[in-house]
């Protein structure tokens, strides 16, 4: 009961932070914060076409948060998952470019299986950089994210450029066969959805309740000790940044075959970075990272609004999911001290 | 290439390499003093647009700048307070106030978007400036490009040669011995910190008062900060390789410019990539070079030895590492 | 400068390390403070400097209390220590290491220091080299320079926490010259040892230390057998096992082998383990025991020699090989290298043993039972009391074990838990493998061993059978004797 209370308590003082520190960015612009608030729910929530599009971010999100969670398991950062997903959205526009021409389903779901596999090479290549050659992996995997975005442009402006001219509008769009499945007057594709249910459930399973998913955690909380139990730490952590990679590479290429059926340069939306933000306010565990991820979209969403209704900029929503994660570390951080104190004395 | 373009190529890898020197060496120094302050990409950012603001308002370069260095020292400090003294990863830290800094940037600075405002002109700095080639190169620059050069120079001395640096790299490499000896690591670590983050900020304005002046979304620094990042560890926290890294990326960037021109069809970001693939790189090397085996082997060479004993860079001990007392 | 401390209490949470310390040193001597491992000396020392803050009692410098909170006002003070492990800054050069800090002269420039360094070496004939990076130096080299730098500091009172480990014997020479030159100049000396040879030839007085609290004084010349009498627990009777031995086939063998870590290293180790050994590597810690169990475990890379477990060589880091040929190594910091913090005492069987959670928590059940475990299967690793996160590596250990190597088993156990580990280890697996366990506690070894081998500085200086164990001639062998 004890822990039930303080994790209310740790919420609402989270949540009184964030909204007190909105409303006073916001008041620094001369706008209402009611009013603000009003237009990122309306925004967001407002409508059963508006929600859809918040689905529709919270897939690639969650995708990418639930993957960020196996890495994080073993203590590496994958910091390249935005990388990941940009070079799965490059695989799987290769596959589908070969199906322009009476391409069909077939074409769609190797397109997802490249894309993953994809990843999971770009991941490896930070993992082993990692564990073979001691590159700390935040710096590897933001190299590999530049060269992601390099590689992205090139092919967009090189190779697969537009008939006629390459512009940043991206690649030829895809013929109708070639989309991801969706039903009839869905927005959001409910196979997409099922897809991304589908990946917590297993992830529950597999970090929570499997073999794999303990030998992954006592990696990552005693990589010493794992030795004398036999398991070799670098395995785990390879495999962890692996499956990383995948779940990433499966989030770019739904956005290139589901959401803007052709590659664009800003194919990964920053969703690997906000999947990270995610994973630290959810404080490293599965459970609430679908609703984190679900309120994180809506922001996304609802904040496209601003502009338009407002003249404020769309970032109200990054520097919202900012505040709520730097008051998360603050609680937690807090917490830690005060736990510190206590056993010092 | 005729001796004129040449001119213009090396002034402007030198005013392209400023900001990223100031910036790189405030991160030197944060991490030097074993804090790893990772939110460069967006306090430089959030940096640039207060200085521009608060310039565009008051007329004034000083306060923009006084201002700019004001938003890194803060934003480094509260990495320096959560990681420091609530003990919590400097990189989740750091990590998250990047992506706030940058959206909080657009987001305050959305009514400030191209706008006309004060920027740095250029000093000619009289007699010099008449040298031929090293003239118009060296002594036509911004104010900021002076800065930039003597910083190399300043910082190099004062963490090298004064006492006041000896205990900043000594509590970098071990809290805990600078502890017995008097010194608090803890109060050190929070005053480098943010004195850093100050020249991170500095460099901030600097682009968007000279370099790239004006504000906007997109400002086209995004992702210097990484860039910046990855220079301190290119350069071996060193200040002077710190900067020479600074210059080989400029000149990269400005010779990408240059290529584009050659090949219109790519664009200039595939070569503002050039320097991941070449950060990685030289880090593996460090790496690798350190392993037993590869030492025997470069002993047996001498020549090679000195080569790559300048390529070595170790990081501080303590780098990242929160020190508790007791 | 007269030091005294008046009932000196320090406690670490629940553990109490020094239980009323009363003890004086004269000005001008030197003053031997010797004990076993976690006597509580070094921990006396560090309240002295203001490392640690005592939890009460008083310290009198020539009569006057004073308050020692924090390394810089015990700096003032005069007092200065040498740390066991040094507190320096390896990538730092020579210089540099002997100007940084606040407790020291700041008007000086640096050629003046640099004049100061070469001035204070040739007065007690150390030879340093300013620009020397310190990583190259030795750990006798950069103690030289410590003691410089707090010689150059005009430190009344110099505390040497165990200053000649890892040390070559004439740096030893050279230092011990300085030591007395230095107190005929009329500064007090604190040396911390266990080594008694040292402390033989340098002490003016000595106090010894036991649980945290003085069992004697004594001053020179020494009876080195009262000493002993004073730092150990009396010789035990021997009650737990017979010390019959039938040794059967080798399991272990070390030829030659020379390794670096743990300060010391190990040189040139031959030893062959067999079926029915109970050896206990006897020596003061850090005298290389580790490092062999680390060795022999496959979890630490030798530079020479071979080695062999169950007639296969082990060519690399191989752990797991060790365990599959029924091998396993318990390390004594049980929370940072022997379980997982985080993990319930569940998740430990199931991570050990590939079990499901509902067969894990039978194991546990069983294992708290059989071993008295306090705790439930949910119990986390970090909150199990030492006593009982040994148990549970014991509880750990597969039933088909054949070797078993134990890095102090029973550090931080009451007697009766000892023995009960005890008595479970020599049932399950002294008559199908052999054991091999390092203690800091000789009586222990002396009870339940069946071989000795003594480390003294990274080499084996003796191997013993259980008809030629002798306390003193042990103990004497572990100083260097």
């Amino acid at each position: 009961m004890r822990g039930v209370k303080q994790h209310v308590t740790e919420i609402a003082l989270i949540l009184g932070m964030v909204t007190l520190f909105t409303a006073l960015v916001l008041s620094l612009v001369g706008a209402s914060p009611l009013d603000a608030f009003g237009h990122l729910i309306k925004g967001s929530l407002g409508s059963w076409s508006k929600f859809s599009r918040v689905l529709n971010v919270w897939i690639p999100l969650t995708l990418c948060s639930v993957g960020l969670l196996y890495a994080f398991r073993t203590g590496l950062w994958n910091i390249g998952v935005e990388g990941q997903v940009v070079i799965g959205a490059i695989g799987a526009t290769a596959i589908l470019r070969f199906g322009m021409e009476g391409g069909g389903q077939m074409h769609v779901w190797m397109a997802l299986l490249l894309a993953m596999l994809f990843g999971v090479l770009w991941a490896l290549f930070a993992g082993s950089l990692k564990v073979k050659a001691g590159v700390h992996e935040i710096f590897a995997g933001l190299g590999l994210n530049f060269v992601a975005m390099g590689l992205v442009l090139w092919v967009i402006f090189g190779p697969w450029k537009r008939p006629g001219i390459a512009s940043m509008s991206g690649t030829q769009p895809f013929p109708r066969e070639l989309w991801f499945p969706t039903l009839e007057g869905w927005r959001v594709s409910p196979f997409a959805l099922g897809l991304a249910l589908l990946v917590i459930v297993i992830s529950a399973w597999l970090l929570y309740r499997s073999r794999v998913g303990l030998n992954l955690d006592a990696v990552g909380k005693n990589p010493r000790a794992v030795r004398l139990f036999g398991l070799s730490p670098s395995r785990y952590m390879l495999i962890a940044i692996m499956v990383s990679g995948a779940l990433a590479g499966l989030a770019g290429g739904l956005q290139v075959s589901g959401v803007y059926h052709r590659l664009i340069p800003a194919i990964s939306s920053g969703y690997g970075y906000l999947g990270l933000l995610v994973v630290m306010l959810a404080n490293f565990r599965l459970a609430p990272v679908p609703f984190i991820a679900l309120f994180f979209a809506a922001l996304n969403v609802g904040s496209i609004q601003l502009p338009m209704m407002m003249q404020l900029d769309s970032s109200l929503a990054g520097v919202i999911q900012g505040a709520c994660v730097l008051s998360a570390l603050l609680v937690f951080g807090l917490r830690g001290l005060k736990k510190r104190r206590q056993s010092n004395e | 290439m005729s001796d004129f373009s040449l001119t213009i190529l090396f002034a402007s890898v030198l005013a392209t390499a400023a900001p990223l020197i100031i910036a790189a060496l405030g991160e030197t120094i944060t991490e030097k003093v074993g804090v790893i302050n990772l939110s460069l990409d967006g306090s430089m950012l959030l940096a640039a647009m207060v200085g521009f603001m608060v310039s565009y308002e008051s007329g004034s370069l000083v306060l923009g700048f006084g201002a700019a260095a004001l938003v890194g020292a803060v934003i480094a400090i509260v990495v320096g307070l959560f990681g420091i003294y609530l003990g919590l990863l400097q990189v989740a830290v750091g990590f998250a106030l990047t992506l706030m800094c940058k959206d909080l940037a657009y987001f305050l600075g959305n009514p400030y978007s191209r706008l006309q405002g004060p920027q740095m002109l250029s000093i000619k700095i009289p007699v010099l400036s008449d040298i031929p080639f090293l003239g118009p190169v060296l002594f036509q620059q911004p104010l900021i490009v002076y800065v930039a050069l003597i910083l190399i120079g300043a910082i190099w001395w004062y963490l090298f040669q004064t006492e006041r640096g000896l205990e900043l790299r000594a509590v970098g490499e071990n809290p805990e011995a600078a502890y017995t000896r008097g010194i608090d690591p803890r109060r050190k670590q929070l005053l480098y910190t943010a004195i850093g983050g100050a020249l991170i900020g500095l460099a901030g304005a600097a682009y968007s008062l000279g370099i790239k002046p004006g504000w906007g979304r997109p400002q086209g620094i995004e992702g210097l900060g990484w860039i910046a990042l990855a220079i301190v560890i290119f350069g071996g926290w060193h200040p002077i390789k710190v900067a020479l890294g600074a210059f080989l990326f400029a000149f990269l960037q400005v010779i990408g410019i240059t290529l584009q021109g050659i090949w219109p069809s790519v664009p200039a970001q595939v070569f503002q990539v050039a320097p991941f693939p070449l950060m990685i790189f030289a880090l593996v090397m460090v790496n690798l070079l350190q392993r037993e085996g590869v030492q025997g082997w470069v002993k047996a060479h001498p020549m090679l030895q000195r080569f790559i004993k300048q390529l070595q860079g170790v990081p501080p001990r303590a780098l990242g590492k929160s020190y508790h007392p007791d | 400068m007269q030091v005294e401390f008046q009932q000196v209490h320090k406690q670490f949470g629940t553990v109490q390390a020094l239980r009323g310390i009363d003890m004086r040193v004269e000005g001008g001597t030197i003053h031997g403070l010797v004990g076993e491992n976690g006597a509580g000396k070094s921990t006396l020392m560090k309240i002295l400097t203001g490392y640690l803050t005592k939890s009460s009692g008083r310290i009198l410098l020539d009569g006057v209390e004073v308050d020692c909170s924090d390394p810089q006002v015990a700096a003032g003070h005069g007092i200065g220590m040498l740390y066991q492990e040094p507190q320096d800054f390896p990538p730092l050069n020579v210089l540099e290491n002997f100007i940084v800090g606040r407790d020291c002269d700041h008007d000086l420039n640096r050629t003046e220091q640099r004049e100061r360094l070469t001035q204070l070496a040739d007065k007690v004939h150390f030879t340093l080299h300013p620009n020397d990076v310190l990583e190259k130096l030795t750990v006798g080299e950069r103690q030289q320079l410590e003691f410089l730098r707090l010689l150059g500091r005009e430190a009344r009172v110099l505390i040497l926490d165990e200053p000649t480990t890892g040390i070559s014997d004439q740096q030893k020479m050279l230092l011990f010259q300085a030591l007395r030159q230095i107190r005929d100049e009329g500064c007090t000396i604190i040396l911390v040892s266990h080594k008694l040879d040292e402390v033989e030839a340098l002490c003016d007085r000595v106090t010894i230390l036991r649980h945290g609290q003085v069992t004697g004084e004594a001053s020179a010349p020494f009876k080195v057998s009262e000493l002993l009498e004073m730092m150990f627990d009396k010789p035990p009777s021997v009650d737990v096992v017979d010390h019959h031995y039938h040794p059967g086939g080798e399991l272990l063998r070390f030829k030659g082998v020379t390794a670096a870590g743990e300060r010391v290293g190990l040189h040139d180790c031959s030893v062959s383990i067999r079926q029915g050994d109970v050896v206990g590597l006897a020596g003061l810690s850090g005298s290389g025991q580790g490092l062999f169990l680390r060795l022999a475990a496959g979890l630490a890379t030798r530079r020479e020699g071979m080695l062999e477990f169950v007639g296969q060589s082990m060519d690399k880091l191989n752990h797991k090989a060790f365990r599959q040929q029924g091998g396993v190594f318990l390390p004594s910091d049980r929370l940072r290298q022997g379980l997982i913090p985080g993990f319930t005492i569940r998740d430990h069987f199931a991570l050990a043993a590939g079990l499901s959670s509902a067969a894990a928590q039978q194991a546990a059940e069983q294992a708290i039972a059989q071993f008295h475990i306090r705790g439930t299967p949910e119990t986390l690793a970090e909150s199990l009391s030492g006593g009982n996160q040994q148990r549970l590596q014991l509880a750990l250990i597969p039933k088909s074990a054949r070797m078993v190597l134990l890095e102090s088993p029973t550090r931080g156990l009451d007697v009766e838990s000892a023995h009960k580990i005890w008595r479970f280890l020599r049932g399950d697996f002294a008559d199908q493998g052999a054991i091999v366990f390092s203690s800091p506690e000789l009586d222990e070894i002396l009870e339940v061993a069946n071989r000795v081998l003594v480390f003294f500085e990274g080499r084996v200086v003796r191997d013993l059978l259980a008809d030629e164990l002798d306390y003193e001639h042990i103990a004497a062998a572990m100083t260097g004797k």
